[in-house]
């Protein structure tokens, strides 16, 4: 055990391991110490200089956020001296800072507003020069506007440390310092896969998604077009945090009639094709097993890992999974089956998916995921977006009545639900393989491969072979699962990953917390548990039980991975640069 | 910011090989990068987007953290250096003699910035700190031959001699 230091904070006397920062013992004493640069698991440089607190009998302050905590320090986070200190940083910040928050996409939750109500700033008190910088919207998914960066750099280690990713870093010094793509080219150029993970590390409103709301009113106004929504399983469970209601509350019902009634809509559950995923991917791992076709196997569910796999190891693009992802094996469905049953030409079924995920938004614009030319899916908007419909369209959330998802893909299986969160897609793929293999509905809890570690490793017999399998989240997290595998350290049959650290449940199209939230609760574990507890909750257990499915294949797919089934939800992969 | 230069970059096998066997005696070694980006820069003049990715994929390291390396430090130029170089001193006896003049005479005359070259690479400009020449000030120098006690005019003359020795 760590040796325990004993310190007054304000004077209130507070016990922590040794090693702890005064940034984290501060909030012993109920104390949360205002930081921009700071994120807990993300950024800890001690740069932006809000988090000054002064130390009885030292000089000058000290950035509590990386200073650590020594036996008998009395630290005051109070005083003149550090609200004066905080105040003129957060005037300095203004100075350069293009304040049109009336129309920020982050106007009613960011963290520099926050602070400049809460100290009482002149915003106009430094008037400096402000450098114009051309806005970034060279990709389908994201905008950068370095116009409202206040340089924190949480993006940056972000896409760097936590997601080995790289595609921004630190540009220039002085002055002329911006955060940036290599040579400004914008980060189409470079390797981003769009996991938007930097979006929901931003405290201010200098990088969102790029937005498809207009798009998606069009639509709705279009009478020549009939227009469908589905949401991703993870939906239900964050979207309540956009009208101010707790973390881990599930809205499924709300969400479902708040979509009713944006306008004359069918409002479908994606978790049917999560469903329809795990069916075409446990085959297709039964298949590889016993063909001794490439293995380990993985997950494509997450577009995010597919184009990181694409960029970073062209050569494991056999081994992942050529089921498409359950958003786009969704519009798959509905522009082939779902026309064909309804009479609807596919050219004018006009499909959104509501997803969690930035990543989704370049997903829908492959071209190899559109058939003849109309795409399976043609907008996805996220979490953010749709809560940004709903307010609006002036919908009384909170108030709402509880409605069902539209037949006939409104019933899905709590496999589909934890889909979600890290290690949901191997459970319910290991409970429909152990139905398949050893005829057995008893294994539906694999308990190993649950909770927000990073990389999680288990062992199974199924069939009467062992099967390995790991899950890792967080793309630095899916670079140590690969390196292991390669160097021969490690030996799994199936590896889930998934982009977002936690999975679905944290993705980049998440509503973006607070950092109060984030510093001090478990926001993943939170909404994760939501998930959980539909899956527990419900009848239907395993993907292969539902109804929906054998709908599916007995009207339309005939059977796994073969004929229909393999023309229109499996897919392929392209080799892309690494720079 | 304009990092697109007009210049193409035009590299040699040769050049290729060395900045490879410069990659390799450094890839292990802690803080690499930045020998590898002045090694480069002795090897091909300048760090254009081309001999950074091949740093970048030697290295393994994004292409990110190498550009922010080469943009961090001044002595990396992204620019290519021209046939004659010229710099002109800005060190503080040559600014208060009005070298500031010199620089936006010669910058006009040749119609690029002070860091660019121009289109036939025949001339690039840059701006230096003192060259110990203060009794001479303001100073300029063209290919390291020093010319003392510019005014714009006698500077542009001196960068037409050059472009006359070519003729």
């Amino acid at each position: 055990m760590k040796k325990q230091i004993h310190l007054k904070i304000n004077g209130i006397p507070v016990t922590v391991p040794e090693g702890t920062t005064i940034l984290q013992a501060a909030k012993q004493a109920n104390i949360e110490i205002p930081s921009l640069c700071y994120l807990k698991d993300v950024n800890c440089i001690g740069a932006c200089r809000i988090c000054v607190v002064q130390i009885v009998g030292r000089k000058g302050l000290v950035a509590s956020c990386v200073y650590p905590v020594e036996e008998g320090m009395e630290v005051l986070t109070n005083t003149p001296a550090v609200r004066a200190s905080r105040k003129t940083t957060i005037e300095l910040i203004l100075s350069t800072h293009h304040k049109k928050c009336l129309s920020c996409v982050r106007g009613n939750n960011c963290e520099l507003q926050k602070l400049s109500y809460d100290y009482g700033i002149d915003e106009d008190r430094f008037k400096g020069e402000e450098p114009i910088y051309k806005i970034d919207d060279s990709t389908p998914y994201v905008v950068r506007d370095n116009n409202k960066c206040i340089q924190c750099l949480r993006c940056v280690s972000t896409c760097n440390k936590i997601q080995t990713v790289g595609a921004i870093g630190q540009i220039r010094r002085g002055f002329d310092v911006h955060v940036g793509s290599p040579f400004d080219l914008g980060l189409s150029t470079t390797s981003c896969v769009g996991c938007g993970q930097c979006i929901v590390s931003c405290p201010v409103g200098a990088i969102y998604e790029r937005s498809n709301i207009d798009d998606v009113w069009d639509a709705i106004s279009n009478p020549n077009k009939k227009v469908v929504f589905f949401t991703a399983p993870s939906i239900a469970a964050t979207l309540g945090e956009c009208f101010g209601m707790p973390v881990g509350t599930n809205v499924e019902g709300k969400m479902v009639t708040a979509i009713r009634m944006l306008g004359d809509v069918s409002v479908f559950n994606m978790n049917v094709t999560a469903d329809l995923t795990i069916m075409e991917e446990a085959h297709e791992l039964i298949e590889r097993i016993q063909t001794k076709k490439p293995l380990p196997m993985f997950t494509s569910c997450c577009p995010g890992w597919i184009k990181f796999c694409e960029h970073n190891y062209p050569e494991l693009l056999p081994h992942l999974s050529t089921c498409k992802s359950p958003q786009q094996m969704f519009g798959a469905v509905l522009k082939s089956y779902y026309c064909q049953k309804n009479n609807i030409d596919p050219k004018d079924l006009y499909v959104i998916s509501v997803i969690p995920c930035t990543a989704k938004k370049f997903e829908v614009t492959r071209e190899e995921l559109s058939n003849h030319g109309i795409p399976d899916v043609d907008v996805a908007i996220t979490t953010r977006e749709l809560s940004r419909m709903i307010k609006g369209a002036g919908i009384a959330f909170k108030d709402l009545p509880d409605s069902d998802f539209d037949q006939p893909f409104g019933v899905a299986t709590g496999a589909a639900a934890i889909f979600g969160a890290t290690g949901g897609v191997m459970e319910a793929a290991l409970r429909t393989a152990a139905n398949l293999l050893d005829g057995t509905n008893e294994k539906v809890d694999f308990m190993d491969v649950r909770g927000v570690t990073g990389i999680k490793e288990a062992t199974y017999r199924i069939g009467g072979t062992a099967v390995d399998v790991a899950v890792a989240s967080g793309l630095g997290n899916a670079r140590k699962v690969i390196d292991m595998i390669r160097s021969g350290e490690k030996n799994y049959l199936f590896v889930e990953i998934m982009a977002c650290p936690g999975g679905c449940v944290n993705g980049g199209g998440q509503p973006v917390q607070s950092d109060s939230v984030r510093n001090y609760s478990e926001l993943k574990a939170k909404r994760a548990a939501v998930l959980y507890r539909a899956d527990r909750e419900g009848e239907l257990r395993a993907s292969h039980e539902s109804p929906v499915m054998h709908l599916l294949y007995d009207e339309y797919f005939e059977h796994p991975g073969k004929a229909k089934a393999h023309a229109l939800l499996h897919t392929t992969y392209t080799p892309r640069d690494k720079n | 910011m304009n990092t697109n230069n007009q210049n193409s970059f035009k590299g040699t096998p040769k050049q290729e090989r060395e900045l490879k066997k410069v990659i390799e005696n450094h890839k292990t070694q802690p803080g690499g990068l930045m020998p590898v980006l002045q090694e480069a820069q002795a090897i091909y003049g300048y760090l254009p987007i081309e001999v950074q990715r091949m740093v970048a994929e030697g290295m393994n390291v994004p292409l990110s953290e190498v550009y922010g390396v080469a943009t961090f430090y001044s002595q990396f130029s992204l620019t290519p250096k021209g046939e004659h170089r010229i710099s002109v001193c800005l060190g503080t006896a040559c600014y208060v003699k009005g070298a500031d003049k010199i620089l936006a005479a010669i910058e006009e005359k040749l119609g690029i910035k002070s860091g660019e070259c121009t289109p036939d690479g025949m001339f690039s400009i840059e701006s230096c700190r003192c060259l110990g020449a203060c009794g001479l000030a303001p100073v300029m120098t063209v290919d390291g031959e020093v010319y003392g006690k510019c005014t714009p005019e006698s500077a542009v003359r001196i960068i037409e001699s050059y472009r006359n020795k070519e003729d």
